[in-house]
């Protein structure tokens, strides 16, 4: 019976003296085990990426906003792609596919839940390190991979994936449906492939640290809701990434071996394919059965690192810690229970549909539970509005200025106008989208000073900040309108309907806004990479006044985390404004203060 | 008593298992949804056509028994291989406990064999199947087919010229039989390369160095994982 938990401490010593030995450059900046490491590795590469990702959706803006001018530059920049300064069909359609799939794999799964994951699960449950951190490593280069595949995929000949972020079949299956769906979409499939077992080792690794690895002290309850939601986000992904592996291998399969998984009574250029008996509806409830809990993976560490910063930022205890905690759990069962929302068009049942309008709408009380947690925190608090927490509140005005448009598509009834227009472009990316991005930020300005010893500039943020906030909200707030008339999702030039006419000048102020956000957020990447380096120093170990156990470490944690003993825990997180005390450290003994504080 | 005894108080592992063994469980649910994605899918396609492929006419065949009729029989010989191979890891598992190299050894070979042969017995399966010539009446025309991806000899019989044929069944059947036997299989033979690793760390000392043979009973759960998932497929393919 003693024998694992000998184990366990065996390993927890391991990591301990592994920060003694000598590191080279290539052991602690490349293939590095430390788990704070990897976290920075996580984080820049989602940085690279939201920017290619970004500019991506600046480029396609032009043409929705400026269908009939042409851009000289765009040929200069895209070459055959933008032929005569003019984005092709084929081309945009690429565009808008790989800047969904960027954003949401690449930048707000790998990006958020890679690096908030990694740096904070070990720092905060008072771990040396992840409980494996080889397959940790691992988790990043298979990262790293998939990244590079779907990179290059952008340079070949027939272009990148151009079926949607969604792939469905049969536009995905038939090599000779579009132009993206050659090469592009095999690599597109191969590229999710290596991201979907970087995935599953990275979320293995979350939820046996949390699990195994807490410190003496640290029970379930004294977790911070960061963790609380990180462990849940890792659940999430462990049990619905494989679906859409076995999605992929079945449209792999479709597409070069000529079965028929998906691919039903096809004629394609005049001519018959011998497809038969798949069914391309099979797909999308595979599809949709990872991504409906796929924004969930992306939603909840936003959720859980607002919680943490804005109890902290209001000096108040968070409201109602196992109402959040209890919500999260309702939220991530219903997350499994819900995808068919995504299909109500599709001809599903309507006794079925009706099922999952119920399920979906239910996701509404915890969410509003949390929202309500939110406020009640902030209620007559004294609040430090650092960009941290300038950021953490904006993503609950996002949550629940984009939750709300979720009870309009939840019903079936209304999704049946609704679906495929751009009220689903506005809902999503506000709800998903911008408000995980703010969660992100918020998580980026409060850690900063953890990660590399030095503050980002104040000034800088504040502009980042209220540029972003107000931009986002300008640019898809319209959208719901065009949505509600009927403007729909996906389309390359709206000119031929002369109903949409009247959002000619609408879409063009979309674009203008949407170049505008897109600068502010190199004013961040520049904030960023100048602050790594030269930054104002952090001189005190915990500059916010937290409770957390990632403020009991050295300003620079070597690999290890704690020099000396792990610290115990007493207390749960949220000791704030008790006892007359501002705040209470977990490591700080109960009974201890009152003996000695005051 | 130190206050800390309880079991999800931090400190401890709370289920007093290794956090190896927390992995590798929460790996095994995951893969559980990998092959249940699988296998409602086929169920979803196979109860949507009207006529599936007979299991009896389909797998009765036997290695060097010619054209005797014997539904079953080889893939209940490969089934008894795999399980047993499930009983020998066992035994390996528990030699472990007992700290005996030379026990684990016999074992993990006894086991690594079993795989091996499961193997074996699906690529003669896979390759009678393919190469396999059934009358199938195609366009008024008899042709002879084998089963693959592509092709299914195995649908509705009709009459023609007085005699019983078959036409095509749904290519669905061909697709799903070899995709996920296929993935099982791949499976199994990844299992085969981990026995055989964790049999040269056995050999090579590194368990008794240890001072645990943990390593083998992780891998013993992968395996029975595999053998579990087989009888579904078992399950799904041959007895349904």
């Amino acid at each position: 019976m003693s024998s694992a938990a000998t184990l366990q401490h065996a390993d927890v010593n391991d990591a301990h003296h592994e920060h003694h030995h000598h590191e080279t450059f290539i052991s602690k900046y490349v293939f590095s085990q430390d788990h704070k490491m990897i976290a920075k590795q996580f984080l820049v590469t989602g940085i690279i990426w939201a920017i290619i990702g970004g500019l991506f959706s600046v480029i396609f803006r032009f043409q929705l906003g400026y269908p009939d001018s042409t851009f000289p530059w765009l040929e200069d920049l895209l070459g055959h792609w933008a032929a005569g300064g003019k984005l092709k069909p084929e081309f945009y359609y690429a565009l808008v596919t790989m800047h969904g799939t960027i954003l949401v794999f690449f930048v707000l799964t790998a990006g958020l839940s890679g690096t908030f994951a990694n740096f904070l699960i070990p720092l905060q449950v008072g771990a040396r390190d992840m409980a494996s951190p080889m397959l940790n490593m691992l988790s990043y280069w298979f990262f790293f991979l998939s990244s590079i595949i779907m990179f290059s995929s952008l340079f070949v000949q027939t272009g990148p994936a151009s079926g949607g972020w969604t792939i469905y079949p049969p536009l995905s299956a038939l090599g000779d449906a579009s132009s993206g769906a050659k090469i592009g979409m095999d690599l597109w499939l191969v590229s999710m492939a290596m991201f979907i077992v970087s995935a599953l080792l990275g979320g293995l690794n979350y939820i046996t640290t949390i699990l195994n690895m807490r410190t003496k002290g640290m029970s379930m309850t004294r977790l911070p809701l960061t963790i609380w939601s990180l462990f849940f986000t890792a659940v999430l992904g462990v049990l619905s990434f494989p679906v859409l592996l076995s999605g992929a291998i079945l449209l792999l399969f479709d597409r070069n071996l000529g079965t028929s998984f998906f691919l039903s009574d096809i004629v394609i250029a005049g001519k018959i394919l011998p497809n038969e008996g798949g069914s391309a509806i099979l797909f999308q409830h595979l599809f949709w059965f990872l991504g409906h809990p796929e924004v969930y993976i992306i939603l909840l560490p936003a959720m859980g690192m607002s919680s943490e910063i804005i109890s902290v930022n209001s000096r108040k205890p968070i409201f109602g810690y196992m109402a959040m905690v209890g919500s999260v759990f309702a939220i991530s069962i219903l997350a499994f229970l819900v995808w068919a929302h995504h299909m109500f068009v599709t001809g599903l049942n309507p006794f079925l549909g009706s099922a999952f309008v119920l399920l979906t709408l239910l996701i509404a009380i915890p969410s509003a539970i949390k929202v309500f947690n939110w406020l009640t925190t902030l209620w007559r608090a004294n609040i430090r509005f650092t960009p941290g927490m300038l950021f953490a509140i904006g993503f609950v005005s996002l949550f629940i200025s984009g939750g709300l448009t979720g009870i309009f598509l939840g019903n079936s009834a209304l999704d049946l106008h609704l679906h495929d227009t751009y009220f689903v472009v506005a809902h999503f990316h506000i709800v998903m989208g911008v408000a995980s991005f703010f969660g992100m930020f918020a998580g980026v300005y409060h850690w900063f000073p953890k990660m590399f010893g030095r503050y980002l500039n104040n000034t800088l943020a504040f502009i980042h900040f209220w540029i972003t906030i107000i931009g986002a909200y300008l640019i898809f707030w319209p959208m719901h309108y065009e949505g509600l008339a009927g403007m729909p999702r996906r389309y390359y030039d709206y000119s031929g309907w002369t109903s949409f006419n009247m959002f000619n000048g609408l879409n063009e102020f979309i674009s203008l806004v949407a170049m505008i956000v897109f600068a502010a957020q190199l004013l961040f990447v520049f904030n960023f990479f100048y602050s790594m380096f030269r930054g104002r120093k952090v001189t005190e170990t915990n500059p916010w006044g937290s409770n957390t156990l990632e403020w009991t470490t050295p300003i620079k944690p070597g690999h290890g985390n704690w020099p000396g003993e792990i610290p115990e825990v007493f207390r749960g997180p949220y000791d704030y404004a008790k006892d007359g005390k501002e705040f209470i450290p977990q490591n700080v003994p109960v009974g201890d203060d009152e003996s000695k504080g005051h | 008593m130190p206050t800390n005894t309880k079991w999800w108080n931090g400190g401890r592992s709370p289920f007093n298992i290794s956090y190896g063994k927390v992995m590798m469980w929460y790996f095994l649910m995951s893969d559980a949804f990998t092959f249940g994605a699988f296998l409602i899918s086929y169920g979803t396609i196979r109860f949507s056509v009207n006529h599936w492929a007979d299991p009896n006419h389909v797998f009765n065949a036997f290695p060097f028994a010619g054209h005797a009729n014997l539904p079953l029989v080889f893939v209940s010989l490969m089934t008894f291989i795999l399980i047993f191979s499930s009983v020998t890891m066992v035994l390996a598992v528990h030699e472990g406990h007992k700290m005996n190299r030379k026990g684990v050894e016999k074992y993990m070979i006894l086991t690594i064999l079993g795989g091996l042969a499961f193997l074996g017995c699906q690529a003669w399966e896979w390759t009678h199947m393919i190469t396999g010539d059934h009358a199938v009446l195609v366009n008024g025309q008899i042709e002879h087919w084998g089963t693959t991806v592509t092709r299914n000899p195995w649908g509705v019989e009709v009459m023609h010229n007085g005699a019983m044929v078959a036409t095509p069944g749904p290519i669905a059947f061909g697709g799903y039989f070899f995709g996920i036997t296929g993935f099982h299989g791949f499976h199994v033979f990844s299992g085969v390369i981990i026995n055989v690793t964790m049999l040269i760390k056995t050999r090579l000392g590194h368990f008794d160095q240890r001072g645990h043979y943990e390593m083998i009973e992780k891998a013993g759960l992968y395996w029975h994982f595999v053998d579990l998932v087989w009888v579904f497929v078992f399950l799904c393919f041959y007895l349904v």
